[in-house]
């Protein structure tokens, strides 16, 4: 561990920025997930070389080619397939998928929920603007409902995903939120990310300036946003509010927001955020948390500690190994019935 | 006691069919008899032929499972047209199996089982025995059922367990028909049921018994011997077809040193492959198996930018949802061996039988200009060296290399002569230093044409890959039309130049002169065995089998060249034969073609050939 430690080289923001031309929309809310990214990363304890970026296909799909480290640009919805086998196959490297609301949870729905099942070690920031930006504005599965694109134009009839929930369901191990408007927020939650053993899902509200401008704005506008948002630390009390005076609380099987001392509510009934509890129930209820009635949950919802299908593979090949006669393929070939001829 | 007539004849080569309903056994009896005579220094081919559906209902010919013995003095290519030799458990297998066999075919039956219920079954309207179209077989009526429960009558059996070693009846009357030592046998059930120790007593009974029963009976008065083989000496193992294309991945990467990784979806008839590796933890093989088909040729992509070889096995329904990462794995030149073990199609088709139908789809099936190399096996253990030439090609020159076998190969066996593994060639895999600063994702090789290999946790040779076309050597996203046709010539060049590779293609029979016959991949075996009897006879004759197939070897051209009629015998409507018109235009090409999802006969192909050397 201590060696380990004393090898990670020394890095800046300016050692992850590569060569290539940064080819997002002007106001694009990528510009920040990337420099949240690169101020992230030569905090994490990893070397430059063990990290790798993998991608689908979307605007979100270009990163890879922003950050200098090893990448690959895939095909639309496999980056999840790609993020394993990279993963899998060298399980000492830190790999990333950056993906969109396209991208994973349509054509790639399918690899979305697997990575998660299976909990390979690998880091999802999926960037949710609720929108096709790439191909320039159709609806897409976290489109809200009724909402006018140029493929819906009478308004959607199709009910959105909410990665979280999907996440859930699918056995996710981590779940977390960020607003692409909170720098400091993101690189907090990123480097959690990184931190957690297993796959580590971090949904990130992203702006298209362009193709669905301001649709995250009720959780995201200065005005509104300490309201409307609860930055949820582990083993803190699940407060928020511009005055810190608005609590969550159980109630039933339901979460309600209440303010602190009002209604003979106390600071003693406000829920104690802890991510690292085996059962989801609770960061389930959190993660759906809506708005008008509550805020939107910010922050590591969940991370449980579990079985890790990259360490479990290696100590897998290890025990078999270490029981096996068979050293190599000559062994193999001439064990069991051979016949002399 | 033997009959005072006894009599022995010696044969050349025999087939025998096994056949009965899906728990009968006959694939552990047909194992057992073609052990043994690799034992006895026969050469031999096998073919198993299972219903699609895993159970299906018993005593219906839908539900008949047969496994097909080739065995010989003489060297064995196929597993053999039609059968020396029939069990029949049932009458179903009866009715199923008649027209796979030789006019003059003893048949052995389980006469116990011939009763009117399963006539019916069957589809028989009546008692088949008695019909006087099996005239001209030799019927064997042996009550088996009876002499096997009569066999373990004392043992406290259930009778569920008893019927079900009459298999080990039929067993013991082979060893006597064709002279065998028993004890092959009773070592063979010894291994089989190690863990069991009561069924080895119980099964060794009743083969010992169905011995004895044979050596009574007149009508096999008459027994048979197949000498060795000769010509085959050394250490051989009955190896089937998705074994040893397994076993070939596996040699190749540790030729090349480095790690295996798989990523796969179960498919029939391929999955023998992913289960085949996933049992090798001792060797640090890593199998994925993954959502779907695509899934697991991405992941494949994926481990091979980690810097592990890797490869993805599938069948034609799955080499079709693959097509989309091929052109992926094409344009970021990463090594890649795609195993499609090809099944009756289209859609569906027929999953449990064979074809040669997907050689277009392996040519063609993609997206852009995006060619592969393609590769194919010709018999079940030359599986072994078609896989390790498919990883040598995919390593050496970076990139994806689709490797054809097909059901029939993927599931026959015969005898492979166990290689030295340390004396395979060594692969190269051109792999970049740490902070090699010449280096650039898109430099070529002057020779090869192939681009290095920089893998992910090394420092200092950090690059991005991807779908998008890049530029000539740095490999930034390059949207450029120059840049786009050099780099897709540039890859198309790089695998012209894989023909550098082979050794001269080898055509077999006359130089030059009247009739060249054709054949790729896994109708060889058929092919060569019809040839090689009229060549013997003198016929102006000569045949010639491709296993590489993109790019085609040198000589092709030279070799068409030389012979009157160009006839090309394949398992589809004609695709090989249509690749060679548009590669070959100045030649005219015949055809024989089967697309009847079963392997060639060796008597079709003679049937043809002489016609055609008649014309």
């Amino acid at each position: 561990m201590t060696d380990s430690i004393k090898n990670i080289k020394q890095y800046t923001r300016k050692d992850f920025v590569s060569d290539q031309e940064v080819k997002w929309c002007a106001g694009c809310g990528d510009f920040s997930v990337l420099s949240a990214v690169q101020n992230a990363l030569p905090e994490m304890g990893v070397n430059k070389e063990d990290f790798v970026f993998v991608s689908g296909i979307g605007c979100s799909s270009r990163f890879p080619y922003y950050v200098d480290t090893y990448g690959v640009h895939g095909l639309h919805g496999r980056a999840a397939a790609i993020a394993s086998g990279v993963k899998v196959a060298n399980p000492k490297l830190s790999v990333w998928m950056m993906t969109g609301d396209g991208d994973s949870m349509a054509i790639g729905g399918n690899h979305f929920i697997h990575i998660l099942r299976r909990n390979i070690d690998v880091n999802i920031v999926l960037f949710n603007n609720r929108i096709y930006g790439l191909t320039k504005g159709q609806y897409s599965p976290t489109t809200p409902l009724g909402h006018v694109t140029k493929t819906s134009p009478y308004g959607t009839i199709e009910h959105p995903f909410k990665p979280g929930e999907l996440a859930m369901g699918a056995e996710g191990t981590f779940f977390a939120r960020a607003v692409d408007t909170n720098p400091k927020m993101m690189k907090e939650i990123f480097i959690e990310a990184e931190k957690h053993k297993g796959t580590s899902l971090v949904e990130v509200l992203q702006n298209c300036v362009i193709f669905n401008n301001k649709t995250h704005q009720e959780i995201t506008a200065k005005d509104v946003r300490d309201d409307h948002q609860v930055y949820l630390k582990d083993g803190e009390k699940m407060i928020f509010g511009k005055e810190k005076n608005k609590g969550l609380v159980l109630d039933g099987l339901k979460i309600k927001a209440i303010t602190i001392g009002e209604d003979g509510y106390t600071m003693d009934d406000v829920l104690v955020h802890d991510m690292h509890d085996s059962d989801p129930t609770m960061a389930y209820l959190l993660a759906r948390m809506s708005l008008p009635e509550l805020p939107v949950a910010m922050g590591v919802i969940r991370a449980y500690k579990t079985v890790v299908y990259d360490v479990a593979l290696e100590e897998q090949i290890a025990h078999v190994k270490a029981n096996s006669k068979i050293k190599n393929m000559s062994d193999l070939v001439n064990s069991g019935n051979t016949f002399d001829l | 006691m033997v009959a005072i007539n006894h009599k022995i004849i010696e044969l050349d080569k025999v087939v025998v069919k096994f056949a009965g309903d899906s728990g009968d056994g006959m694939q552990l009896t047909g194992t057992q008899f073609s052990d043994t005579s690799a034992f006895i220094g026969n050469d031999l081919a096998t073919f198993p032929d299972f219903p699609s559906e895993i159970r299906a209902p018993q005593g219906t010919v839908a539900g008949v499972s047969g496994f097909q013995v080739h065995v010989g003095h003489a060297n064995i290519y196929t597993s053999g047209d039609l059968a020396d030799v029939l069990v029949a458990m049932n009458p179903a297998a009866l009715k199923y199996n008649l027209k796979h066999c030789k006019p003059s075919a003893i048949i052995i039956v389980d006469v116990d089982s011939f009763n009117a219920k399963a006539f019916k079954k069957a589809g028989y309207e009546a008692d088949p025995l008695k019909d006087k179209a099996l005239g001209g077989f030799k019927i064997i009526k042996a009550p088996i059922t009876e002499m096997v429960r009569i066999t373990l009558k004392e043992t406290g059996l259930d009778s569920k367990t008893i019927d079900k070693s009459r298999n080990q009846f039929v067993a013991g009357m082979l060893y006597f028909m064709f002279n065998r030592d028993i004890k092959t046998g009773i070592d063979f059930l010894q291994e089989k049921f190690a863990k069991k120790p009561a069924l080895v007593d119980s099964n060794v009974k009743v083969l010992k018994a169905g011995f004895n029963y044979a050596e009574t009976i007149e009508e096999l008065a008459t027994t048979y011997v197949i000498k060795p083989n000769l010509n085959k000496k050394g250490k051989y193992r009955n190896i089937i077809g998705n074994q040893a294309t397994a076993w070939g991945l596996m040699a190749a990467a540790e030729r090349a040193d480095l790690p295996l990784f798989l990523g796969s979806y179960p498919i029939t008839p391929a999955t023998g492959i992913l289960e085949e590796l996933a049992k090798h933890k001792e060797l640090g093989i890593k199998t994925f198996q993954a959502e779907d088909e695509i899934a697991g040729v991405i992941s494949s992509i994926g481990a091979a930018y980690a810097g592990s070889f890797a490869a993805t096995s599938t069948s034609g329904p799955g080499l079709s949802l693959k097509s989309e990462a091929l052109g992926l794995a094409m344009i970021t030149e990463l090594p890649l061996v795609i195993v499609n073990v090809m099944r009756g199609g289209p859609s569906t088709g027929l999953p449990t039988k064979t074809e040669q139908t997907d050689l277009l789809q392996a040519l063609y099936g993609r997206n852009g200009e995006a060619p592969i190399p393609v590769i194919a096996a010709s018999s079940p253990a030359d599986c072994f060296n078609w896989a390790f030439e498919a990883s040598r090609i995919a390593i050496e020159r970076m990139t994806p290399v689709i490797l054809l076998t097909d059901s029939y190969l993927a599931n026959g066996s015969e005898l492979w002569h166990i290689p030295d593994v340390n004396k395979l060639p060594k692969i190269k895999a051109d792999i970049v230093e740490a902070n090699d600063d010449s280096y650039l994702p898109y430099n070529r090789d002057e020779k090869t044409f192939a681009r290095r290999w920089a893998a992910p946790g090394v420092p200092g040779n950090e690059h991005r890959v991807g779908g998008l076309e890049k530029s000539d050597g740095k490999g930034s996203v390059s949207h450029d039309p120059i840049n786009h046709e050099k780099m897709v010539y540039n890859r198309a060049e790089k695998v012209r130049r894989i023909a550098d590779m082979y050794p001269k293609q080898e055509t077999m029979g006359k130089e030059k002169g009247k009739l060249l016959v054709i054949g790729w991949g896994g109708s060889k075996g058929a092919i060569y065995t019809a040839f090689s009897e009229l060549e013997e006879k003198g016929a102006d004759i000569a045949f010639t089998n491709f296993n590489y197939i993109f790019p085609l070897p040198k000589e092709t051209e030279e070799i068409l060249g030389k012979y009157d009629t160009i006839l090309v015998c394949e398992l589809n409507s004609g695709q090989f034969a249509d690749y060679l018109r548009t590669q070959f235009p100045q030649f005219s090409y015949q055809q024989y073609n089967k697309v009847q999802a079963q392997p060639f006969m060796v008597s079709e192909l003679k049937a043809k050939f002489n016609e055609m050397l008649e014309a």
